[in-house]
């Protein structure tokens, strides 16, 4: 219940730890909140040779709003984003899902930026920034991507990311006003993570139909993934009881969620179904949210 | 490879050469021998470890005493009057007269998660209460008492302090 030993570097630039990550990358492991790697490293589950430490590095932890877009810096804390007054009123569905990851204690020091690169599969923000349409900035020494989260989520805990490369910014498209949203999940307890769940973004015209409808899941696939076929089948429509329950149905039809000690394939598939129909009837009483 | 690390716990800084993959709860218990804070789980999930950061709930089994280097700790042992057994901190008060301890060993991490959190639950129902202790696992009280020892210590927090922080009289 010790970690291994490791060399540990603590750079205050950004260019310093790409230099590290440079001539290390292989055999190190960026440290950010080290909510979820300083445990594998106490179960010996990794063993790095060499941590680089981002903590130090001020640079990297940044709310901003720019130009219809919520800046985000990979370091930056998940408490920061949960109280930040901009962060609410751009996009309060990632500050209504924060809320869902682990505890408070372990948001004080977990990361946006880490939650990202770890990619778990019941993580929260993935689902989010999967359903907001996010871009995750990431920097080498051989230069920046800018990556799609269908591109950077590769599978269970694998994303796209060299071993050379930092994620620096998670760039969030500000929603236009009467955008609904609503982020839904199960849990048994109270800071456990998700057996299923859905984040659900809506605009709505006039005349009360559905325009664009983006329905992301947590807990479905080994990524985010979204529920296309519940999305087609709502456009133009109304949001109602009815769209909802087609909604669930549909989505219950097109997935296949794994079964685990905490709950069976067949049991999650029904629960995620169910998310995706509260989720939509949450939407609907949720009134333009974004700015 | 080993490290000069300043740590300050309670305010007093102890400077100790480390390697960096000792744990902090294990600066603590062994640099400091400050005992209090106890160790449960070693992965994030029982809160036992619970300290204050610069003033902030954080596990201290998942962090490096390397990364509290230049940082300012609060442990349990702060809590009580000049570090005295007889005038106990008002949390640690209330936890005493509403039983909210058996075998006392979660009691340190929940006393660091909610010493700061005391103001705003003033007036909070039982499920905020909850919501509050939900990082904290005790396996002997089940619970119950903590929360009432909660809602005491809020409540006194309140009749010294009034709601908004400002005070309402001498008592
Ligand atoms: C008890 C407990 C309960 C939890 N419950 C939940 C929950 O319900 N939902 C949830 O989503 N999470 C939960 N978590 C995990 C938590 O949200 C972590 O903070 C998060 O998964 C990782 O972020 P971090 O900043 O702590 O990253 P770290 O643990 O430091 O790093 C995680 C991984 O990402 C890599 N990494 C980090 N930052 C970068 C970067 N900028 N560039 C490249 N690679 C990087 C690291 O190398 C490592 O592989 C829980 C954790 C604990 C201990
Ligand atoms: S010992 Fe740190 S949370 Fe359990
Ligand atoms: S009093 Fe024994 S674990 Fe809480």
């Amino acid at each position: 219940m010790k970690p291994p030993r490791f060399e540990y570097d603590d750079p205050t630039t950004t260019e310093e730890a790409l230099d590290l990550l440079a001539q290390h990358g292989e055999d190190a492991k960026v440290l950010a909140g080290g909510q979820s790697l300083v445990p594998l490293l106490n179960f010996r589950m990794a063993r790095p040779d060499r941590l680089v430490d981002i903590n130090g590095i001020e640079e990297l932890s940044y709310i901003r709003h720019d130009n219809g877009t919520l800046r985000l810096g990979a370091m930056t804390r998940q408490a920061a984003v949960e109280s930040s007054d901009t962060a609410r009123q751009l996009c309060p569905l990632l500050v209504d899902a924060l809320h869902w990851v682990g505890h408070a204690q372990i948001r004080n020091r977990g990361t946006v930026g880490g939650s990202v690169a770890h990619a778990d599969p019941a993580a929260e923000l993935p689902v989010v920034f999967s359903a907001l349409g996010a871009s995750f900035h990431v920097r080498s020494k051989t230069g920046p991507r800018t990556l799609s989260p269908e591109d950077f989520f590769q599978t269970h805990r694998t994303t796209s990311l060299e071993p050379s490369e930092l994620l620096t910014e998670i760039e969030v498209p500000v929603l236009p006003a009467a955008t609904r949203t609503a982020f839904v999940e199960f849990a048994r307890r109270q800071g456990d993570f998700a057996l299923g769940g859905a984040a659900t973004v809506v605009s709505v015209d006039e005349s009360g139909a559905c325009r664009d409808v983006r329905i992301a899941l947590l807990g479905a696939a080994p990524t985010p993934i979204r529920a296309s076929d519940a999305e087609d089948a709502i456009r133009g429509r109304r949001l109602d009881e009815d769209a909802a329950r087609e909604a669930r149905v549909l989505t219950e039809a097109a997935i296949t969620p794994t079964g685990d000690i905490h709950g069976s394939g067949d049991y999650r598939r029904g629960l995620i179904a169910t998310m995706v129909y509260r989720s939509l009837l949450q939407a609907a009483s949720n009134r333009g949210e974004a700015a | 490879m080993t490290r000069t690390v300043a740590v300050t716990i309670n305010g007093a800084t102890f400077e100790r050469e480390v390697e960096p993959r000792l744990l902090l709860s294990d600066f603590i218990r062994h640099e400091a021998k400050l005992t209090g804070t106890h160790v449960g789980c070693e992965h994030g999930v029982c809160g036992a470890c619970t300290v204050q950061l610069d003033g902030t709930p954080v596990r201290s089994c998942l962090m490096f005493a390397v990364q509290a280097s230049g940082h300012s700790i609060r442990t349990v042992e702060a809590m009580a009057d000049g570090g005295s057994e007889t005038r106990l901190h008002p949390l640690q008060q209330a936890f005493h007269e509403e039983h909210a301890l058996q075998c006392g060993f979660c009691t340190p991490g929940f006393l660091m998660s909610l010493e700061p959190l005391i103001p705003a639950l003033v007036g909070a129902s039982d499920d905020e209460i909850r919501e509050a202790i939900a990082g904290n696992l005790c396996r002997c009280t089940g619970y119950q008492n903590i929360v009432s020892a909660v809602r005491l210590a809020a409540k006194r927090f309140d009749a010294q302090h009034g709601t908004n922080g400002s005070a309402t009289g001498p008592e």
